[in-house]
């Protein structure tokens, strides 16, 4: 399918052909779901290293499931168990993994590059599952599927992304593949959670107000307001970002008749989306989930390198 | 060290020296106990050795105002003896080295140590005296016990002095002795946890940013403290196009401000920190995948955009940064080899600076008079060195031979320096230093 890379590191580094060929390869996976039997042999004998030094519970259980739908040997790592607490280098760990020769290596980690880091030194193949603020591509690319179950994925399409832009790593993984793709994508956050010069990505239209990014937008995607990040001054309290920034009813109600509302999950009901339209109609944030075991099991099938029977 | 009586008979020298104002060729030059002796189109004397030159340049020996040879404390990562013998390599007779060792370099046994260890170094290690107590912000050293041991100028580089109080009392303190104040300008609140410049680099890739508003508030305040007090300052390691508006107008008013800029503010940008080559065709020494996040462009203050390398190059040429620095900053390449959010600032300067500053006159930035005054008169000037950084009779035979057309390839496993972490490897450079002569003694020889 023309996939150049030995690694998939961001979507920054896709092409629109690479990006629409894993969709595709997604969709064809999409139906073992719906199975009784929920296993295909593509990845037997395989072994995929979830190796997560960051908190995580749902992106490793969703690349769990998808490796072993696939037949694939999920081993899952994370740092409480690692020695990272006995105070042993990242390359150390990551040499000590490869000698156990996986074929598949998750990695998830709070620093940017780490994943990186980690595909520059061995040779299994990487796939990352989020590295600081900078990129979680495996999210944009299920992101995009569940864009396209109901949107045509390309240039008309009005994409609006609204919360901590600066600290999250959703957002600039969706900004490239959208952007990729020549879709539209508005951004807006307080301004002490816009990243300074932001407005200089190609393809990108900033916004002040909520309001004003949500006029008119075919796909409303919320993002996840660390709570921890209150004692950084970033804002004054949660009421107020509730205030401004919150997605509810009647905001909604400027976004095109049909849009639909995403988010990457956890959420924080009342703080960036109300109840209401978490779990109205227009939300699609479950079907995100279903779509991330799918999408997963297309990279790790793509990476893995064996053909479909 | 001077004390011998011996002769060395430079021949067919092109002498570049700002001190004197002379760019002149076919001159021989004379050293003799230690100091220049001579400097004339044919000299004839029986010199204990003669080195024909054959038109190749003779400059002052470069003096660094800025660098961290790790000793006490980080022997692993460089010594005094492996920082001086980088040093000569690179051009430099004398370097003043900072006072972040562990202990800090606060007293004066510590001051007296560095200068025992430097007793057998190539190079003269000048001990640079921590501002406060433990580079703890609180209390004064003892100014008056380092002066007298030999300390040449204070710092608490690495670390600002927040206390604009205790900052107020250093500049008055030390004043007394003469001796300048180096400081490392940065306003730690907004600095934060930040690791590379904040940009577009850091919009694109979420590594936390360093506004150049870091930089420049704290370099406000420094201009203003000296000019109030009516003393001497210099800005360590200026980056910023507002720090060096600052640093020009302070001038402009009279205020005794003076700064320095470092080789990779000169040459790199924010561009580096994802792709390290940027527009420079490096040998393949190293693999495209580390071109990306590659620890050796992690610094403080970060490399910055494009705007400020320009203003940076415009103000070196014009005067207003008096003073070309290194801030060596050696680190084991283990420590380095971390994440980039994790690795410690600071890189490596002493062997690639000179050959640098050579690029600059390739570039039309500089004169090779300029390039002098910025690597020697300069520093010689602000350390109050007043027998060095030029090469008049009379003055110590500290000098560098250059071979301006002779190319190299910088190769980190080829330098002196016990440290590799050089953001210039593989970078052609258009001459060399070949030979460096200090107190009239040849100390190193390519």
């Amino acid at each position: 399918m023309g996939f150049e890379h030995k690694d998939l590191l961001g979507t920054r580094d896709l092409s629109a052909i690479e990006i629409r060929s894993l969709l595709e390869s997604a969709e064809s996976f999409k139906e073992i779901a719906e199975r009784p039997l929920k296993k295909v042999p593509a990845l037997r004998g395989k072994t995929v290293v979830n190796l997560f030094f960051e908190p995580s519970t749902r992106t490793r259980t969703s690349f769990e499931i998808a490796a072993k739908r696939l037949s694939a040997d999920a081993v899952n790592m994370s740092a409480s168990t690692s020695s990272v607490v006995k105070g042993e280098s990242l390359l150390d760990t990551v040499d000590n993994i490869q000698a156990m020769a996986p074929d598949i290596i998750v990695v998830r980690h709070k620093f940017v590059g780490a994943a990186h880091m980690i595909a520059e030194r061995v040779g299994a193949r990487v796939v990352n599952a989020g590295d600081g603020a900078n990129e979680h591509p495996t999210q944009a690319l299920l992101d995009l599927l569940t864009i396209s179950e109901h949107k045509r994925l390309g240039p008309g399409l009005t994409v609006a992304i609204i919360g901590d832009i600066a600290h999250s790593r959703v957002a600039r993984s969706n900004i490239w593949a959208l952007t990729t793709l020549g879709v539209t994508v508005r951004v807006c956050a307080p301004p002490t959670m816009l990243p300074r010069e932001l407005e200089k990505i190609p393809g990108l239209v900033v916004c002040e107000r909520p309001e004003e990014a949500l006029a008119g937008v075919d796909v409303v995607m919320m993002l996840r307001i660390q709570l921890e990040r209150q004692d950084r001054l970033l804002f004054p309290s949660i009421r107020d970002y509730a205030r401004i920034f919150g997605l509810n009813r009647q905001r909604l109600d400027l976004a095109a008749a049909d849009a639909i509302v995403m988010h990457p999950g956890p959420i924080n009901r009342g703080v960036e989306i109300t109840s209401e339209v978490a779990d109205g109609s227009r939300a699609v944030i479950l079907n995100q989930v279903s779509n991330g075991v799918a999408l997963r099991m297309a990279v790790l099938f793509l990476l893995g390198g064996q053909s479909y029977e | 060290m001077s004390s011998n009586n011996s002769s060395l008979l430079l021949k067919n020298v092109s002498l570049i020296d700002a001190g004197q104002n002379r760019d002149e060729k076919n001159l021989d030059i004379l050293l003799q106990a230690g100091k220049v002796a001579e400097i004339a189109p044919a000299i004839s004397f029986a010199a204990d050795q003669v080195i024909d030159l054959d038109g190749a340049w003779v400059m002052p020996g470069a003096i660094d105002l800025h660098v961290h040879l790790r000793e006490p404390g980080f022997e692993y990562k460089e010594t005094i003896l492996s920082g001086a013998r980088a040093a000569v390599a690179g051009g430099f007779t004398s370097i003043a080295c900072m006072a972040n060792t562990r202990p800090v370099n606060d007293s004066a046994a510590v001051t007296r140590f560095i200068l025992e260890q430097a007793a057998v170094a190539p190079a003269k290690v000048l001990p640079i005296a921590a501002i406060s107590k433990g580079m703890a912000g609180e209390e004064l050293v003892e100014m008056g016990d380092l002066s007298a041991a030999g300390a040449v100028a204070f710092s608490d580089d690495g670390k600002t002095v927040a206390n604009s109080k205790l900052l107020r009392h250093a500049l008055e303190y030390a004043s007394l002795f003469n001796k300048p104040l180096l400081c490392h300008c940065q306003d730690n609140a907004l600095f934060a946890d930040g690791v590379i410049h904040e940009g577009m680099i850091s919009a694109a890739h979420g590594l936390p940013g360093i506004p150049t508003l870091a930089e420049d508030i704290d370099i406000a305040r420094s201009i203003m403290l000296a000019e109030y007090l009516k003393v001497p300052i210099h800005i360590c390691h200026l980056s910023t196009a507002e720090g060096v508006r600052l640093v020009r107008s302070a001038k402009a008013r009279g205020v005794k401000v003076t700064a320095e800029a470092t080789p990779h503010h000169l040459f790199l940008d924010e561009r580096a920190v994802i792709d390290l080559a940027c527009g420079e065709v490096l040998d393949d020494s190293l693999k495209p995948e580390q071109l990306r996040y590659n620890t050796v462009t992690k610094m403080s203050p970060p490399l910055r955009s494009v705007v400020d390398v320009r203003a940076l190059r415009e103000a070196l040429a014009d005067g207003t940064i008096d003073a070309i620095a290194t801030d060596h900053a050696p680190h084991e390449t283990t420590e380095k080899a971390v994440e980039y959010e994790l690795a410690p600032f600071g890189v490596i300067g002493l062997e690639t600076a000179v050959a640098l500053g050579l690029r600059l006159i390739k570039e039309k930035v500089l004169t090779p008079l300029e390039l002098t005054a910025r690597l020697s008169l300069a520093p010689a000037e602000i350390l109050g060195l007043d027998d060095r950084g030029s090469l008049a009779v009379g003055m110590a035979a500290d000098l560098m031979i250059v071979d301006p057309e002779l190319e190299w390839t910088v190769d980190p496993e080829k330098f002196y320096s016990k440290a590799r972490n050089t953001p210039f490897a593989g970078w052609r450079m258009p001459g060399r230093v070949v030979k460096t002569i200090v107190d009239g003694k040849v100390v190193f020889n390519l």
